[in-house]
């Protein structure tokens, strides 16, 4: 990929801690394990998971709202890996959020005008002009308009599509260089979804903004993302430019995902879909190997439940970590 | 073969400070015995409210509920309240609520919960509903000793599964589901629809489900209906609306559909849907829709179409 490089995350680890019993016995959670990625400027890369997958982890920790365990995360060519403070702070000012549920999301006690001035007023960004027109520029960019309609009013009068639209433009305020938005379109309707998904594009577009999307949709990133990562149990399977991963999946998973995906088709009701045993593991104490082999029909008997899977590439930017294909291209 | 389940002219208002909520307008529609139909249309159109009239189930502030529901030629309508409760709700027609996996009581035991409607509605003993709601964990794949477990044992899939186990054990000939695999992975979502394709034939089920997913509509649909600001405003066997709707808000809505097979652009309406207390007069979609002329302003006629009906004055003969 050509473009220059905003984000690079190598062997990334974060494990959440949970104390069982009195006595203190230790669990880990590895919701996050060993994973490395890349993002250009103005690309959008999506990560596609089930629900458990860690795929919301991951997103926190690239945004340091989780300390890594374990890894790197080069920013914009500095380490944010392990920073504090006012560097911390500065990186919070370059990075911006867009969680699920827009409403929980957001102060129901504060005005859009509250909401969206809070982030300057951290950072001591601008006078208290400059910072209104900020506010202004910012609702125009997600068209809340006119914005005098909505400048004043609270979360709870507008709609699940409009809120979702404050909490693009309270992300987009500082004027970051990284978005992650966390299935920013799961909660709301399907005809808005769309609607929501091209404002933010143009937003990227506009801006040369950097976007991660994580979602467990694969059709609707498919439109919306020029690479994409599956997550499974805590680390990536495939990665590659969408379309080539859509349309030439290779990690069994991957298949599995995308035929259990149906498209608007009155055939749909006479076949089955295939769909693989079981449910994905406990992370906290995941299969050896390849996480998928206990559910997996290409599983290598001493190979695949005992060595993790290293990068295989299908080509130049189509990568897969899977013994059966690594065994038998 | 005669009609299963036939509406005609439902209606269902609500009284609120704002004024009357007109949620279900006008509807009417026909099912066969066993054909499921999908109930589609974006939020706040009136698809939840016209399972809940159906049903019966009305809130306390319903201003106007009339209409004619038939089962196989019954008009159940005229029933009481007593006797549709005792003859009709759960025994004929039982219900899956949205989000149900989440309103399963956490403190009973999930063979208990599946039990229940057997022992309520029908004379059954204890250990005769624990033993067909052990049969009923088996017909939705979950293992039979599960009858003894709690809700949080379960997994989100398996707690839907209870839910849908929990409206098939008194044996219903129709079943309304609304949205029952929304908040589930991919995966346990092409897990149950695989099943329900199954249970439908097994107990032959006229089925109505409800969802704003078009995608998943066509898992099950032999029929689909699309819901807009109270009213039906088409009606079609799946072929002919998957292959080209009639209506332009079913275009519309089937073209926001992000496809994953092939390359197609997702369009999306603009706007939102109106408010049901104060709809527009004519045609209630005019104001969003692209091909919107003099006669919309007036109430569009119902016009038979390939698949069904549809209401709009572009299908209209000249």
């Amino acid at each position: 990929m050509s473009g220059e490089r905003l984000l690079e995350v190598t062997g990334l680890k974060m494990y959440h801690v949970i104390r069982k019993g009195l006595f203190g016995g230790k669990f880990y959670i590895k919701a996050v394990d060993n994973v490395d990625l890349t993002l250009d400027r103005g690309e959008a890369l999506a990560i596609i998971g089930e629900s458990g997958s860690g795929k919301t982890t991951l997103g926190k920790t690239i945004l340091r709202l989780y300390e890594p365990l374990d890894g790197k995360i080069i920013f914009d060519g500095r380490d944010v890996t392990h920073i504090r403070r006012g560097e911390l702070k500065k990186y919070r000012r370059e990075t911006g959020f867009v969680q699920q549920d827009p409403y929980g999301a957001l102060p129901p006690f504060m005005s859009i005008r509250q909401i969206l001035e809070e982030p300057l007023k951290i950072h001591k960004i601008g006078t208290k002009e400059e910072r209104l027109e900020k506010v202004y520029k910012a609702l125009e960019e997600v068209r809340l308009t006119p914005v005098e309609d909505f400048i004043n009013k609270y979360p709870h009068m507008l709609s699940g599509g409009q809120q979702q639209r404050v909490v693009i433009a309270r992300s987009i305020i500082t004027d970051p260089k990284l978005v992650i938005a966390d299935e920013p379109v799961s909660m709301l309707d399907a005809s808005v979804r769309v609607e929501i998904l091209r404002l933010m594009e143009s937003i990227q577009k506009k801006y040369k903004l950097g976007i991660i999307y994580i979602s467990h949709d694969l059709s609707t990133t498919k439109y919306f993302s020029s690479r994409i990562n599956i997550m499974y149990a805590g680390k990536l399977v495939e990665g590659g430019p969408t379309r080539e991963v859509i349309y030439n999946p290779i990690h069994p998973y991957t298949r599995y995902l995308i035929n259990a995906l149906p498209d608007p088709d009155a055939n749909n009701r006479f076949v089955k879909r295939d769909v693989p045993p079981g449910e994905p593991p406990s992370l906290i104490n995941p299969p050896t190997g390849c996480r998928f082999y206990p559910r997996c029909p290409l599983f290598i008997k001493g190979l695949c439940d005992v060595k993790e899977p290293g990068y295989t590439y299908v080509n130049e930017n189509h990568w897969v970590k899977c013994w059966y294909y690594e065994e038998n291209r | 073969m005669s009609m299963h389940l036939e509406v005609e002219n439902l209606y269902l208002y609500y009284k609120t400070l704002k004024g009357i909520v007109k949620a279900v307008d006008g509807v009417s529609f026909q099912l066969k015995r066993g054909e499921a139909m999908a109930l589609i249309g974006e939020s706040g159109c009136g698809k939840s409210s016209l399972s809940r009239a159906i049903l019966r189930l009305l809130p306390r502030n319903t201003y106007k509920y009339e209409g004619v529901i038939k089962l196989d030629g019954e008009n159940v309508m005229e029933y009481s309240d007593e006797k549709f409760r005792r003859d009709i709700r759960w025994v004929k027609i039982s219900y899956v609520p949205q989000a149900a996996m989440n309103a399963l009581n956490p403190v009973i035991k999930v063979g208990d919960q599946i039990a229940e409607p057997l022992i309520i509605h029908t004379n059954t003993s204890k250990e005769e509903a624990l033993e067909k709601a052990a049969k009923m964990l088996d017909i939705v794949n979950i293992p039979a000793d599960f009858i003894n477990r709690y809700p949080f044992e379960l997994s989100g899939g398996m707690r839907q599964r209870v839910a849908i186990a929990m409206a098939l054990v008194t044996d219903p000939e129709l079943v309304i589901m609304d949205e029952p695999t929304s908040a589930l992975d991919v995966l346990t979502q092409a897990n149950i629809m695989n099943e329900m394709k199954d249970i439908r034939k097994k107990m032959n089920l006229t089925l109505i489900y409800i969802t704003h997913d078009i995608s998943v509509s066509s898992e099950l649909a032999d029929k689909v209906a699309v819901m807009y600001a109270g009213e039906i405003v088409e009606f079609s066997d799946a072929e002919s609306f998957f292959k080209e709707p009639s209506h332009p808000y079913s275009k519309l809505l089937l073209y926001s559909v992000p496809t994953l097979r092939v390359d197609r652009e997702p369009i999306y309406i603009k706007g939102q849907p109106p408010s049901l207390i104060d709809p527009p007069t004519g045609c209630r979609f005019k104001d969003r829709c692209p091909y919107r002329f003099e006669k919309c302003e007036e109430k569009p006629p119902t016009v038979s179409t390939n698949g069904g009906f549809a209401k709009c004055w572009l299908l209209e003969k000249r």
